[in-house]
């Protein structure tokens, strides 16, 4: 078990699948940039895989100090037991104070074995971040400068602020979307250790025999403008609506859980707690009743607007334009308003 | 060739279905008031160790971790099928997070002794961390499979499944013994068998007997009542109807590892969330209504 080590560094793990860096790896760099900066300490980031070097400068130009790359042949394919053994023993040699990693499958199968072996406390899926001193409720000691890890909990129903006073590091995985992205730069200097890690027979014990992946085809988090239908739009022929007025408005399509439970809808658009979290400018809601779990993937939307029939739908309490009709008739006239501003 | 499973199960309270009855008047959920449910991605997991079972034999014992109350779960895994079902119950291991819950079932299984595969759901629907199958099997010394869709087959020592990895799924191969995590998407889970619904309603755990005593007669003095439970007991246990029931001191596990004290997570600050009642705009559902709305976007620059 590890001590508290304040001077430690606050680190990030730089998930990366056939030589490019996930989405969620940036946003974590700059959400660590400013964890450390508030701690006033350097950031890491650690970048196991097989011909990953060329992916330090970009990680260093989104704000990471010193990348700890890790290559090996035998790293080329993600197994929880090898690229954990490659996390537990440079956490062991470095003591950074904080790790956190993408919310993403294969953070959240990699990160709780890490935590087991280190015996350190983990938290999943946080949706946000801080630093803040904490006075332990129980012994009234006042711990400084301590990672506020906050997430969703119960299905969404409640917030939860959770700490780890002792057994550090903190450690935290990271809902994708949730922390913005910034812009990198370049001219930004740091540095890139190569580290290597003992692995055993039994760190491989996985042999993978076949893969397919896809590129993600709707790119939900990217979009400016979504346009989400819901189990109110009752059926796969009437979710056109739902494309035309995305079409017209320039935005992704989005759904809810009950759109895509009941088949109107392929699961790549969900939004919500089970799916994606999204932000952007404008959120438009239709037949979506607005569920605390969808709420939660969508409510730090810019802009939202709501289009339901039933008046006391709980998505109008996040809406800032309302309009109670049926959609049917509401999104031509939208499509309509849309052509005649062009 | 037989296989032997152990099933990690675990009652939840139904977080997924919150209705107007459970929402208190201040907008937040009575967590109280929730019926407790088998949680889902468990049955799916449970149901993928009978299958191995009816191709190729073997047993299947399910655990839960809970107060006496999750013997209802355990009884739902008779009714569909286990061999044996033990509930591991004890106040010291209340407020577990998940490393020390990991801790308190890797002991249990270890307990339980021989054992070529473990099957969780891949997450609860009360905390949706899944990390406990991962840490599970970290502490086990064995490898994780997370995310199984489809067991694709056993053979010899070896297993090979078809795990989801989210933007699409690659197909794997162990050598056992393996923890494996199942979705929802792995099986249908079979229904509970009528016949053994009929043979084995009545069967307990002690804790369970105790509270129905002391509900039955609340006058008695506390001999008369330890008597009574220890003679239910004794009628249960031989018709095989006594659920086994574990305590940390039956599976040796190290108390400092266990409950609050084994817990390196601490619950801060809890926040309910709370149905916001600020205003929107309203606009009417007309034509006129739709162009105001676009002018409106355009020129707080929503819309580019």
């Amino acid at each position: 078990m590890m001590e508290p080590n304040r001077q430690g560094e606050v680190w990030i793990f730089a998930e990366q699948e056939d030589g490019a860096l996930h989405d969620v790896v940036l946003e974590l760099c700059g959400k660590a940039r400013q964890l450390a900066d508030e701690l006033k300490v350097k950031t890491g980031a650690v970048l196991p895989g097989d011909g990953v070097g060329p992916l330090a400068a970009k990680l260093i130009a989104h704000g990471v100090d010193t990348v700890y790359a890790v290559d090996d042949p035998r790293l080329s394919h993600y197994q929880a037991g090898s690229y954990a053994r490659v996390l537990t023993t440079l956490v062991e040699k470095h003591r950074p104070q904080i790790v956190i990693y993408g919310a993403t499958a294969l953070g959240r199968d990699l990160a709780p074995r890490v935590a087991s072996t280190l015996r350190a406390g983990m938290t999943a899926d946080c949706t946000d971040l801080e630093i803040s001193d904490v006075t332990d409720a129980k012994t009234q000691q006042v711990h400084e400068k301590l990672l506020l890890q906050i997430r969703p909990a119960f299905g969404g129903n409640i917030i939860a602020t959770i700490v780890n006073f002792a057994q550090w590091p903190q450690m935290a995985t990271v809902r994708e979307g949730v922390m913005p992205m910034q812009p990198p730069n370049y001219t930004r200097t740091g540095k890139v250790v190569r580290e290597r890690v003992e692995l055993s027979p039994a760190d491989l014990a996985l042999r993978l025999i076949e893969r397919h992946t896809e590129p993600r085809k709707v790119n939900l988090k990217g979009a400016r403008v979504i346009v989400a239908g819901g189990g109110g739009v009752g059926s796969k022929e009437n979710f056109k609506l739902i494309y035309e007025l995305a079409g017209a408005i320039g935005g992704a399509v989005g759904a809810s859980r009950a759109a895509v439970d009941s088949g109107y809808i392929g699961k790549e658009h969900q939004i919500g707690q089970t799916g994606t979290t999204v932000r952007p400018a404008l959120y438009i809601a239709v037949g979506i009743s607005g569920a605390v779990q969808h709420r939660a993937g969508m409510e730090e939307s810019a802009k939202i607007i709501a289009v339901n029939k039933a008046r006391d739908a709980p998505i109008f309490s996040v809406a800032h334009y309302g309009i109670v009709g049926d959609f049917k008739q509401v999104l031509p006239m939208m499509i309509q308003a849309l052509k005649e501003k062009q | 060739m037989p296989y032997d499973s152990i099933v990690c199960v675990k009652q939840v309270p139904d977080t997924a279905n919150v209705t107007a009855e459970v929402m208190k008047a201040d907008g937040t959920v009575n967590r109280a008031a929730l019926p407790a449910i088998f949680n889902p991605e468990d049955l799916h997991a449970l149901e993928t160790a009978l299958e191995i079972r009816d191709a190729y034999g073997g047993t299947v014992t399910a655990i839960s971790m809970g107060p006496p109350k999750a013997a209802e779960v355990l009884r739902d895994c008779l009714y569909r099928g286990t061999d044996r079902a033990i509930l591991l119950t004890d106040r010291r291991a209340a407020a577990s997070d998940t490393l020390a819950t990991s801790y308190i079932l890797s002991q249990a299984i270890r307990t339980i002794g021989r054992y070529d595969l473990v099957f969780c759901g891949r997450q609860a629907i009360d905390g949706d961390t899944a990390q406990v199958g991962p840490q599970c099997a970290e502490k086990l010394g064995i490898p994780q499979i997370t995310y199984l869709e489809r067991l694709i087959e056993l053979s010899g020592d070896t297993v090979r499944v078809r795990r989801n990895v989210g933007h699409g799924w690659e197909i794997v191969e162990a050598k056992l013994p393996v923890l494996v995590t199942v979705l929802e998407t792995a099986n249908r889970p079979r229904p509970p068998a009528a016949k053994r619904v009929m043979r084995l309603k009545r069967a307990r755990v002690q804790p369970e007997l105790a509270a129905e005593v002391r509900n039955e007669m609340p006058q008695a003095p506390e001999e008369q009542l330890a008597a009574e439970v220890q003679c239910r007991a004794g009628a249960l246990s031989r018709r095989g109807l006594l659920l086994e029931q574990w305590m940390l001191d039956d599976i040796s596990a190290d108390l400092a590892r266990c409950g609050m004290a084994g817990s390196p997570t601490k619950v801060h600050r809890i926040q309910a969330i709370v149905l916001k009642k600020e205003g929107y705009s309203e606009i009417p559902p007309t034509a006129e209504g739709a162009r105001h709305l676009i002018h409106e976007l355009v020129v707080d620059r929503t819309l580019g």
